[in-house]
């Protein structure tokens, strides 16, 4: 369903991906680790259609149509998900409203009908109780306040709500305490299928204990330098990249 | 224009003080001359640097004689039914050209008087000369010439212990076939503990152009609380310059509004003098700018007492080639220990020509006050934009959330749910999308 070819994209002169090719099929979990400044988030943001970065040569295909020319709210219709690394504070923003704005947004782009206020509260809640969430969350103000652990599980609820097909998660694991970090896979196991993605950028192979992919990268100076299953993140826990930058150079 | 404006106070000044004391009579025939001796402000002004008045007054305005009754205009209540808060249940106050209409009104005389002050003139002379331009000698040109020759406007007066039991809209519209200029006075006058709520608009029905210029004085008794909303969304062609003083006895309270989305110039001033210990001053403002409207506000708390408090909080959206101007000036006099004075002015610049002036202008001669203020100006946060294009939000619907969100502030504590309704309403309809977005 994403398929990226030799991507490569650059911010003013810099160079950050230099040819990423990366396929992910319908029902997998795809893993990608790598040193910090690697590019991971660069990854993330370029697929979700951030314009401050310049595709030079590449394409991003999905479902075998390229996506590069697409805006970022016109990807998510499609049903791309971004979990950011750094969720973004929006004062006077209320979480519920964004949510169901959101929600609806997509829903209306697709074709469907917009939620009433009933089936929106009902679909809440069911996301709510499912990462656990206190629902004093939905009247707050967007992520303001948030600890860094509460940003992330609000990612994950609107990741619940929002049941996209692809959802990439920017070490959505960081932050988190051992019984956050269980529930939050709670919740992404829980929207598992055979028709859903999941593209996990984290830096410990503990999450992928709970969230086992199915291949592992390692991406290093904007390439992947590596793929194999998820014995990849255990080599790499136990090693670090070391090795891995050697062979890569 | 000066010469106009001054052959008709003279001409008028008998009809202009028929039932007003020499006292009253005096404070006219000196702001006259003081508007004749300075003429109006330039940008020469250090308080006009960036605020030219010269457009306003480039329009040939018709005058008529200041206390001419209505004559053949006539508006139903159908034609101004939209740009009033219709679902509240309020007394209300409506000028035609500066002149009161009965006809389209509801005021009342029950307990306290919301009324005219071309009947208060006839009817409650002491009133009008205990109240009448105390407030305003001191002031500027503009207020000056508007003393010399006002007539009609809003008076409210409530005796102690008394609280009006609805909002008062005061409506003033404009109409006539040629450029026009009015004069619009209101006097408040709070008892001791007394309560009154003010929704303020005035619009033009004219594509000619207009200015209105008006002086609202409000004096508040002890524990008096006055709340007044001011809606400043007229016609692309309507100017309006206004300055609205406000003076607070023992622990009252004053809280004012000033929602401005459209008109070509809009000057406020606004004073706050918080004359005795306990009174509390709250001023919250929010402009929303385009094309090549200016909105110009100069503000003043004049904390002449201790322990006063006194809070602001204006916000500024503008794009295309629109200007802003924010002086907040807060004086703390010395006597004033313990002020508690709060400042805070934030812009949005969404265009590279649009520009704003933001100054706050504190004086402080007192050593133990608590005194914050912050100027921003900015411009969208692009990685919320992003963030919320990410998840499905249009750019369109995103900015204008985002808009909201920085705005919203600046409107919260307006309890009527349809007076609310409406603000976002304008507010929705000035960033140009269809909100079924709720903030
Ligand atoms: N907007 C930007 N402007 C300038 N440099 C940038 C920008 N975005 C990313 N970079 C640079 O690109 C490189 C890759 O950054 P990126 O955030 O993608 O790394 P990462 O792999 O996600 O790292 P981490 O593990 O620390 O999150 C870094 O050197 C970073 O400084
Ligand atoms: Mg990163």
């Amino acid at each position: 369903m994403l398929e990226i070819k030799n991507l490569h994209a650059s911010i003013g002169d810099k160079e950050i991906l230099r040819g990423v090719n990366l396929t992910v099929k319908p029902g997998e979990v795809h893993a990608i680790m790598g040193p910090n400044g690697s590019g991971k988030s660069t990854l993330s943001s370029v697929i979700a259609g951030r314009e401050d970065y310049e595709v030079t040569s590449g394409d991003i295909l999905w479902d075998g149509q390229s996506i590069l020319e697409l805006a970022p709210e016109d990807r998510a219709h499609l049903g791309l998900f971004l979990s950011f690394q750094y969720p973004v504070e929006i004062p006077g923003v209320s979480v519920s409203n964004f949510v169901k704005t959101a929600l609806n947004a997509v829903r209306t782009a697709r074709g469907e009908e917009a939620l009433d206020a009933s089936a929106m509260l009902k679909k809440m809640r069911e996301a709510l109780q499912l990462l656990e969430m206190d629902k004093g969350f939905l009247s707050r103000s967007l992520n303001e306040g948030f600890s860094g652990g509460e940003k992330k599980r609000n990612e994950i609820f609107q990741m619940a709500m929002l049941e996209p097909r692809l959802a990439i998660l920017d070490e959505t694991d960081s932050g988190l305490d051992i019984d956050a970090l269980r529930i939050v896979a709670q919740g992404v196991n829980a929207l598992r299928s055979p028709k859903a993605s999941f593209v996990v950028i984290t830096h410990y192979q503990r999450l992928l204990d709970y969230i086992v992919p199915d291949v592992v990268h390692v991406l290093y100076k904007g390439r992947i330098v590596k793929t194999g299953d998820k014995s990849l993140a255990l080599d790499l826990e136990e090693r670090g990249y070391d090795w891995i930058k050697k062979e890569a150079e | 224009m000066n010469d106009r404006l001054s052959a008709q106070y003279w001409l008028h000044e008998q009809e202009l003080t028929a039932y007003s004391s020499e006292a009253v009579r005096d404070r006219r025939r000196r702001a006259m001359e003081r508007f004749e001796a300075v003429g109006f402000p330039s940008v020469r002004d250090e308080d006009w640097k960036y605020s030219s008045l010269k457009p306003v007054l480039a329009p040939h305005y018709g005058l008529r004689p200041p206390c001419a009754p209505l004559e053949d205009e006539h508006l139903e209540f159908k034609d101004i039914k939209r740009f009033m808060v219709n679902e509240l249940d309020s007394y209300r106050v409506v000028f035609l050209n500066g002149r009161y209409s009965s006809w389209l009104s509801d005021t009342t005389h029950r307990g306290f008087d919301v009324c005219t002050l071309s009947a208060a003139w006839k009817k409650y002379p002491e009133t009008m000369d205990r109240y009448f331009a105390h407030l305003t000698h001191e002031l500027g040109p503009l207020a000056q010439l508007n003393t010399a020759l006002s007539w009609d406007g809003l008076y409210v007066v409530v005796p102690d212990h008394v609280v009006v039991d609805r909002p008062i809209q005061v409506l003033s519209f404009t109409t006539g076939s040629e450029p026009r200029a009015t004069q619009m006075r209101s006097l408040v006058v709070l008892g001791v503990n007394a309560q009154a709520e003010i929704i303020e608009r005035h619009q033009s029905l004219t594509e000619h152009p207009t200015w209105t210029n008006s002086v609202d004085e409000a004096y508040l008794a002890a524990g008096a609380q006055l709340r007044w909303v001011k809606l400043q969304h007229d016609g692309p062609e309507a100017a309006l310059t206004q300055h609205t003083r406000i003076q607070q006895a023992r622990d009252s309270r004053a809280q004012v509004h000033t929602v401005s989305t459209s008109g070509r110039f809009i000057r406020n001033n606004l004073d706050f003098l918080l004359n005795e210990p306990g009174a509390d001053a709250r001023m919250l403002g929010l402009t929303l700018a385009k094309g090549k409207q200016l909105v110009d506000h100069h503000t003043l708390v004049d904390h002449r007492a201790a322990h006063c408090t006194s809070h602001e909080n204006y916000k500024g959206i503008y794009d295309d080639g629109a200007k802003g101007v924010f002086n907040g000036r807060i004086y703390v006099h010395e006597d004033a220990q313990k002020t508690d004075a709060y400042q805070q002015n934030a812009n949005l610049v969404l265009h590279e020509r649009a520009e704003v002036n933001t100054k706050p202008q504190l004086e402080i001669f007192a050593d133990d006050v608590k005194c914050s203020h912050g100027c921003t100006v900015g411009q969208l946060d692009e990685d919320a934009l992003f963030y919320l294009r990410a998840r499905g939000i249009k750019e369109p619907e995103a900015r204008a959330l985002l808009m909201l969100a920085f705005a919203e502030d600046a409107i919260a504590g307006i309890d009527h749910p349809s007076l609310n309704a409406k603000l976002h309403k304008l507010i929705a309809g000035k960033l140009g999308v269809d909100l079924t977005l709720d903030v």
